[in-house]
């Protein structure tokens, strides 16, 4: 899933200085997941803003509404009664949400509430780690089912560097090494031997290097 | 003979090669970089010139090199893949060798968390041993990294790597040097060896699968200044293995004597490490020391070095 972060209320504040009446929109995909931006936390920062506007002195409209996808034309369309009411729009999905308002709403601010921050998995309950960049051309069959491009610090492709300490990456005692992994992996399924095949230098343009990325699947494309 | 590099040709004649290094300046001066080479003259076979070491913003190791070469020294030019993609890389290798450089070390370089631009992007668009691919292509194909031909004079640089028998997970070391040569490298240097027995494991594992034959191994020796040094080294630098009675044999002494202690224990070291088969050489890293090189490689019996 695509994981974010609540940004500082000042932040937010200072976006919405301006405006009065405002559409806050949640998500109940990802976001609400990571419980960053679903229903709950759409409630958690209405009540936020309005205490702050109202010590402020200044008084504040907030309309609150959970999206089901907010990347997705067909739910943002729900939103068509309710924009003429809102000066601005602050999104609590993911950058693909708050593009996708921006780009059906195009003379309506809106604004982020969230940082948007890596696509990754939960480890435990409240801790969620990056495990894939997108590279689009995925190596996980090579590697134990590991990726050495969001899991190692510098995207080594064949095996750990010289700062690999008892499982733990060089950059530091939270980080796992993701090649001490891979390795183990290898070992369990009794692959080592996949270890000594040089993987060639990466082609980067299916991750982007290209310039932005696009999907058409002729056979769903209208 | 692949390349016009002194330091293979002395590895080549079967003489035990030395080889040390040169950081350059967080400055433009380039009398500091003469100055420091100077103290290497004559005494070593070639100089490692750094990269950015400890990603930490220095002179670049391109113009360390030439400023190198320009004293008639042989300059080892690193290149980390961290600050760098492979168009840059390439025309870097283009540059050095028209300069007269034709050895270099591959490298993919500590992290910018350790250094004073930790908010940088790290590159590493290609790893060390891609870059081993890449600079052997060069050489021995003619050809860049994208496929299309090198026109007129061909890059032929003798390509060194880097090893670290301390690291982790220990078993893979040795595969991962296998892996360093099958890319490519001709000479290797290792980490600083301060815990011997471990090194001497390592190296079984290295004539176990015939390595030793394939690439030349240069031992890497550092001298410790002070017990604070060896402390230092101990807990806070990646991949280093300093075992503890080292640093109370260097607390043993009074301060005024440890500089001394730290270059018997190299000596000690390196003496050692002339008995374990497979070792080809000896790269000394004395880190802001280097005034010291040349009373090791004397008092190591390994002066006068070979006119190769
Ligand atoms: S190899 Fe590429 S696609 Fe596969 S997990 Fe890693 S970044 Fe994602
Ligand atoms: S320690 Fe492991 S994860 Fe960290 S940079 Fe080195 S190889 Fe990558």
């Amino acid at each position: 899933m695509i994981t974010a972060e609540r940004k500082p209320l000042e932040e937010i504040l200072a976006y919405i200085k301006p405006f009065k009446r405002i559409l806050l929109l949640g998500c109940n995909e990802c976001v609400t997941v990571c419980a960053a931006g679903g229903r709950k936390e759409v409630g958690v920062l209405a009540s936020g803003l309005q205490m702050s506007r109202l010590k402020d002195g200044s008084s504040i409209d907030i309309r609150e509404h959970t999206l089901e996808r907010q990347c997705d034309p067909e739910y943002v369309e729900e939103l068509v009664p309710m924009i003429d009411s809102a000066d601005a729009v602050l999104s609590m999905a993911c950058g693909c949400g708050v593009q996708q308002l921006a780009m059906r709403f195009r003379d309506k601010p809106v604004f982020p509430a969230v940082n948007t921050k890596f696509m990754g998995g939960s480890d435990r309950h409240g801790v969620w780690t990056e495990r894939c960049q997108g590279c689009g051309d995925c190596l996980l069959g090579l590697t134990g089912g590991i990726c050495p491009i969001a899991k190692c610090a510098k995207h080594l492709m064949n095996g750990p560097c010289g700062g690999s300490a008892g499982g733990v990456c060089e950059i530091g005692d939270d980080v796992d090494c993701a090649w001490h992994l891979i390795w183990e992996r290898l070992k369990a399924l009794g692959l080592t031997d996949q270890y000594m095949e040089i993987m060639p230098a990466k082609d980067w343009r299916p991750a982007g290097g290209g310039g932005p990325r696009k999907i058409i699947r002729e056979d769903l494309a209208e | 003979m692949k390349t016009e590099s002194k330091l293979e040709k002395v590895l080549a004649a079967g003489h035990l090669a030395v080889t040390s290094e040169c950081g350059p300046p967080r400055g433009a001066s380039a009398e500091t970089v003469i100055e420091k080479a100077k103290y290497l003259d004559g005494v070593v076979d070639a100089v490692n010139i750094t990269d950015n070491q400890t990603a930490m913003v220095r002179m670049s190791s391109f113009a360390g090199s030439v400023l190198v070469r320009q004293q008639g020294m042989n300059p080892l030019l690193q290149m980390v893949t961290r600050d760098r993609n492979r168009l840059a890389m390439q025309a870097d290798i283009l540059g050095a060798y028209a300069l007269g450089i034709n050895t270099m070390l591959c490298l993919s370089g500590d992290h910018t968390r350790f250094g004073d631009h930790p908010m940088a992007a790290n590159v590493h668009d290609i790893d060390s041993i891609q870059l081993i691919q890449m600079v052997k292509k060069m050489r021995d194909e003619a050809k860049f990294q994208g496929g299309a031909d090198i026109k007129g004079v061909v890059p032929k640089m003798f390509i060194g790597a880097a090893a670290n028998p301390f690291a982790d997970p220990f078993e893979l070391r040795v595969m991962r040097l296998a892996k360093k040569i099958a890319a490519g490298a001709d000479f290797i240097q290792t980490q600083c060896i301060f815990n011997i027995d471990k090194f001497e494991k390592w190296m079984e594992g290295v004539r176990g699968m015939g390595l030793h034959k394939k690439c030349y191994i240069l031992a890497g020796i550092t001298p410790m200044k002070s017990v604070g040094a060896a402390r230092y080294m101990k807990n806070r630098v990646p991949g280093m293995d300093v075992p503890q009675e080292l640093v109370d044999r260097m607390g043993s002494v009074d301060k005024e004597k440890q500089p001394e202690e730290g270059i018997d224990i190299c000596l000690e070291t390196i003496e050692r490490l002339k008995q374990v088969e497979g070792v080809a050489g000896f790269h000394i890293m004395a880190i802001d020391w280097e005034e010291k090189v040349a009373e090791i490689v004397k008092r190591a019996n390994l002066y006068p070095r070979p006119q190769a």
